[in-house]
């Protein structure tokens, strides 16, 4: 372990990630003390342009909101909705892929073409029409991110098991007389954590840009201050005040960056023999 | 022989796939909150009792949950993708109306995405380690960070606002009247920042991947032989690496395509860009669910015909997948 953390720290590219992170995660955690009276709230007038008005830095938008709040409450969300969803993706994948690879024969040709069909339907489409129907609220937005994203960890846990259940670890196990969920829960699951923990950082970075791409269509919770929506409100005058849709959009490609400089990093600390090979 | 079997079975499998969408598009109508004739007739702009029993009745809403499915079902199998009363005109129709704009959209997004992503990924692996290697694998992470739609707007911002070089706005010049070259030339210059910013995302992808790829395969033995016979390096880097590197690269490619068209309701919503993306969009607008649906039926069926299309491509330049199964 200690290794791990020697090989990740020498990734500058992981600690860069990291760093801005942990900026966005700040800014998130004291929102409500640097701007008590929320992101909703007119202050001034609309349209007053960034690094121009004392205590609004970033200006104002349409309606005469401080841009700077709704970046601040925005951070919340998107690490909340990236976070959650990934997490429920994750309960859904890993029993389906760890149950498929371990017990084979019908169980695991049934789950493969159940995961099949969820990876043949166009994500973001899937994602639009699920959020469309059930309403927009920040429920139904986490769940239809974490349904078109449990796939590929499905299949990813399912090949992790596949592979380390003929390991003789695994044979040691059996004879000693553990009984099959024993064996998944304790002994081939935890095995194959590494590879999990990489792709569930991923996850949470596509997870912020699925969750701004629908709030940006308008599909976000009315009631919540989003990066996607501060851009689908300024989209159409982005002609007059383009720093309404710039700075929502930059905090954006910060965080996102950020999560997956931090799984590149974790994935090259983990698989140190593929180091310097770059992947896919 | 072994190819066309192989399409049958493929043809077989996305038909039941398709079907399979059919039924949770009808679940999913079901699912919503408020039974579908109010829907309705809050489209058609009325909401009194007796119109909404009427279309209950018309639409047989009263019927039990299976003979309703069973009518759903045999309905879209006749291409009947019900009514939109927002547009005041049949789903399909609507559809079908805006799909070469789209299908020009994506496939040029595609085709700029897979020729600058392999083309970068080339160079990136040509320099391993190196600055230039960097410079482009940071490029690429930075695009791959981005949303779609706000690189849209940027683009639209930089290239059409501020530099006036581009239009930013729709699929023609209106009330131009162009006709012949002109037109198509007018088209093409709409065409370059919808397809550019679509294909930004995938370009990060590809290149990634062909990074990747051109590296596994460097290390192969038959590399090594060719190096041992005294080849020069960008004779085995281009005759050796690139042509097996590429297979990898083409098939991911081929399966991530279908993402191409969820992306373009982004792409398409910003630019007013006239196609099926668009239509969703201002389907999610008017609460249009025949529509909403409509158009995700038609393009799923769109990644899965496309899916077929890059396996074929796939054994026509690899004999050894067919032989292998």
């Amino acid at each position: 372990m200690s290794d791990f953390w020697i090989r990740f720290s020498r990734n500058k590219g992981a600690l860069l990630g990291i760093a801005m992170l942990a900026a966005v995660i700040l800014v998130a955690l004291v929102a409500p003390l640097m701007f008590p009276k929320g992101p909703w709230q007119m202050v001034q007038r609309p349209f007053l342009t960034p690094f121009a008005t004392e205590g609004l830095p970033l200006g104002t938008d349409t309606l005469g909101r401080n841009v700077a709040a709704g970046l601040a409450y925005g951070a919340r969300v998107s690490l909340l909705v990236g976070l959650v969803s990934t997490l429920v993706a994750l309960a859904i994948g890993v029993p389906l892929g760890a149950v498929a690879g371990y017990y084979g024969g019908w169980v695991d040709e049934a789950a493969m073409r159940f995961t099949e069909f969820f990876q043949t339907i166009p994500n973001f489409a899937l994602a639009i029409v699920l959020v469309a129907i059930m309403e927009p609220t920040l429920t139904s937005i986490t769940l239809a991110i974490a349904i078109v994203s449990w796939p590929p960890v499905a299949r990813l846990v399912r090949a992790e098991v596949l592979s380390l259940k003929k390991r003789e670890f695994v044979d040691a196990a059996q004879l000693a007389g553990l009984s099959n969920r024993r064996i998944l829960l304790a002994q081939i699951l935890p095995n194959a954590m590494s590879p999990i923990i990489v792709m569930a950082s991923l996850m949470v970075a596509t997870a912020i840009l699925l969750e701004s791409s629908l709030a940006f269509l308008g599909l976000g919770d009315p009631n919540i201050m989003s990066w996607g929506y501060m851009i689908g409100a300024a989209r159409t005058v982005i002609r007059s005040a383009w720093w309404l849709s710039f700075f929502p959009g930059l905090a954006i490609v910060i965080t996102v960056l950020a999560l997956n400089l931090i799984g590149e990093g974790l994935n090259d600390a983990m698989n140190p023999h593929l180091n310097r090979k770059g992947r896919a | 022989m072994a190819i066309a079997s192989t399409v049958l079975g493929r043809l077989l499998k996305a038909a039941i796939t398709l079907l399979a969408i059919v039924v949770l598009n009808f679940l999913l109508i079901h699912a919503a909150p408020g039974d579908p004739a109010a829907v309705m007739a809050g489209e058609a702009g009325a909401a009194d009792e007796k119109f909404i029993a009427q279309l209950r009745e018309r639409f047989g809403l009263d019927q039990p949950l299976h003979v309703q499915l069973w009518n759903y079902v045999s309905n879209i199998l006749q291409l009947d993708l019900g009514y939109s009363y927002r547009q005041g005109a049949p789903v399909l129709d609507l559809i079908l109306e805006r799909l070469p704009a789209t299908l020009l959209l994506t496939l040029t997004a595609f085709g700029i995405s897979l020729l600058f992503g392999v083309a970068m990924g080339v160079a990136a692996s040509a320099r391993v380690g190196k600055l230039g290697d960097s410079a482009i694998t940071g490029v690429a992470l930075l695009f791959y960070a981005t949303p779609l739609y706000w690189a849209a707007l940027m683009a639209v911002l930089v290239f059409s606002v501020w530099l006036g070089w581009l239009p930013g706005f729709g699929y023609e010049t209106v009330g131009a009247d162009y006709t012949g070259l002109a037109r198509v030339l007018d088209i093409l210059k709409h065409l370059i920042l919808p397809a550019a910013t679509l294909g930004l995302f995938f370009m990060a992808v590809y290149t990634r991947m062909t990074r990747a790829s051109m590296l596994e395969v460097a290390q192969m033995d038959f590399v090594k032989t060719a190096r041992a016979k005294g080849l020069p390096d960008k004779v085995i880097r281009r005759r050796h690496i690139l042509r097996n590197a590429l297979l990898p690269v083409v098939t991911l490619a081929g399966l991530q395509a279908g993402q191409l068209v969820g992306g373009a309701v982004l792409t398409e919503t910003v630019f007013a860009w006239p196609g099926i993306g668009r239509l969703m969009f201002e389907s999610l607008e008017a609460r249009d669910y025949n529509t909403l649906l409509g158009v995700f039926l038609i393009s799923a069926a769109m990644v899965i015909l496309f899916n077929i299309v890059t396996d074929l491509v796939y054994r026509l330049i690899d004999p050894r997948i067919g032989a292998t199964r």
